[in-house]
């Protein structure tokens, strides 16, 4: 289920690529911001939750998820290196396995950490709403890695069609539209959020047993197929 | 002792078919697979490799297929043509890291990397590396578990002549050693250099089998044709014809000279410049016009 020397090397492709900045980048704005609001409004419970919910969850956590769930297998398969992981005595369910460890790994500590310290800056943990929206992300990173590791695993456009969904539609469309936040990660994952926090901060349209529910679909369903690619997964000639 | 065994093999990618009902047999020593550009050794490699399904037929490793069953890379090492490989590791680590893959350790590794002599620069970044350094990097990390099938897709490519004898010596002592060796180049005169055994690919076919003496006269043996201009090329057809060593002749009006085609290549051309002398004829061109290497292929693919 998991072997370290792909873990290894799929952790130092991560963070050793100049697309790591941006998980660098985004948790750095994120903690910025927070200070500046912080500075100038005070404490205040429902900005903060605000601004977690509007930034940190609705566009920092996709991200995130974008690059490390993409980056955690998408290249190697581009420029063809990960035939060194293919011609192994190593089951290629491992592989996937291991890399969504991996990515799920990288998106938490990126997100949920960076995240967490926000709301302890904005209000000092208030009602719960920095923990609350901690739990968001952790959640949250799982499934984005997890269907963001399959989209790069069946595509070479992995990272652009990565960043429409998570620009457009979760973002946008999973803010205007009501049949559209059904099917969003970051319904799913405020659902959870909601029970953490105190009366009403966080609003989620999903009830938590669907939340669950779709957040352990997408998790199986999306690893399984990536395996499924992967397995299946041949390498043509330069010809 | 391994052998692969390719059994009427096809394979298609859409409309184009990039092999064609190949039967072969790869056993220990150095086989060389040779074949022009395109014409279907990577996608043999591979389907030998187990990375790429054959459309039809079968591609088994002592019995056992190799398409999706991991357990067949404990006895095969691969060396890839494309130059990807982790870059922002060092060479060491690289090795270390299939050493790893492979079940074994950092001694392998090290072990691997004397072998093909890259111990000096070993604590380098690849991504710092010559393309001859790479591909001993390459071999360092199929050989790490000594395995007894090394499939290589153009190892010799963008080498230089000294990187080049060391890789020859390297795989000749690999196939000295009993393991099976398979290489593929589109450049005769390496195949020749360290095959023994020559399986030659022309547009997805099979094209011919065998030690490198009969590939070598199979292609010297076949039809050549020359371009020949002299002070009375008809006087020349008539005497040359008479000859047994020269098929055919045909007055080449547009080119002004002689399009002749001469089966057997060593009489002729003891031939021509002797009929010349007798008759008082004086040769001005005699150019061999289908010397490229495809048409030595593709002459092999009709015979």
């Amino acid at each position: 289920m998991y072997d370290p020397t792909v873990a290894r090397l799929t952790y130092r492709a991560l963070l050793g690529r100049r697309r790591a900045g941006i998980l660098f980048l985004l948790p750095g704005l994120l903690l910025v911001i927070a200070t500046v609001v912080r500075a100038l409004h005070g404490v205040d419970d429902q900005v903060a939750a605000d601004l977690l919910g509007g930034f940190a969850l609705a566009t920092m956590v996709p991200l995130i998820g974008v690059i490390a769930g993409t980056g955690a297998i998408g290249p190697e398969i581009d420029d063809g290196s990960i035939v060194y992981l293919l011609s192994k005595p190593v089951k290629r369910w491992t592989i996937i396995t291991t890399k969504l460890i991996v990515a799920i790994a990288v998106t938490m500590a990126f997100s949920a950490v960076p995240t967490l310290i926000a709301g302890f800056i904005l209000n000092g943990n208030g009602q719960q709403v920095a923990v609350a929206y901690m739990v968001a992300a952790l959640v949250a990173s799982i499934a984005y890695s997890a269907l963001f590791l399959l989209l790069g695993t069946v595509s070479r456009h992995a990272v652009v069609i990565g960043l429409v969904y998570a620009l457009v539609w979760e973002a946008l469309f999973g803010s205007l539209i009501e049949g559209a936040r059904t099917l969003s990660v970051q319904q799913w994952a405020l659902s959870l959020a909601e029970k953490v926090t105190g009366d009403g901060m966080i609003r989620s349209d999903v009830a938590l047993p669907t939340a669950v529910t779709l957040l352990v679909a997408v998790t199986v369903g999306a690893t399984w197929f990536a395996g499924y690619k992967l397995r299946r997964l041949t390498l043509a000639g330069e010809e | 002792m391994s052998t692969l065994h390719i059994d009427h093999v096809s394979r298609w990618f859409g409309n184009v078919v990039a092999v064609n009902d190949i039967t072969m047999s790869i056993g220990p020593g150095v086989t060389g697979l040779l074949g022009p550009n395109g014409a279907g050794k990577s996608t043999l490699i591979n389907m030998m490799g187990g990375f790429l399904d054959p459309s039809t037929g079968t591609v088994t490793l002592d019995g056992t297929p190799v398409w999706r069953n991991e357990s067949v890379y404990r006895s095969i090492g691969v060396v890839p043509e494309r130059e990807a490989m982790y870059d922002f590791l060092t060479g060491r680590e690289f090795v270390v890291a299939n050493a790893e893959l492979q079940g074994l350790g950092a001694k392998e590794a090290q072990r691997a990397l004397a072998t093909v002599e890259m111990e000096y620069a070993q604590d380098r970044k690849i991504a710092t590396y010559s393309k001859g350094m790479r591909q001993r990097v390459k071999m360092a990390s199929a050989l790490v578990h000594e395995p007894a099938v090394l499939l290589l897709d153009e190892p010799f490519n963008g080498m230089d002549p000294r990187q080049r004898m060391q890789l020859m010596e390297l795989l000749r002592r690999m196939g000295a050693e009993g393991r099976t060796v398979l290489f593929s180049s589109h450049i005769l005169e390496e195949v020749e250099q360290l095959a023994s055994h020559i399986e030659v690919i022309v547009a997805g076919r099979h094209a011919a089998s065998g030690d490198f003496r009969r590939i070598r006269r199979l292609m010297t043996d076949r039809p050549h044709r020359y371009l020949v201009r002299s002070s009375d090329d008809r006087a020349l057809a008539a005497a040359l014809i008479a000859d047994p060593s020269t098929a055919g002749i045909e007055v080449d009006a547009a080119e002004g000279g002689l399009r002749i085609q001469a089966v057997d290549f060593g009489r002729f051309t003891e031939l021509l410049p002797r009929v010349a002398r007798e008759h008082g004829i004086r040769l001005l061109t005699v150019s061999p016009s289908d010397e490229s290497l495809e048409s030595v292929f593709s002459y092999l693919v009709a015979a």
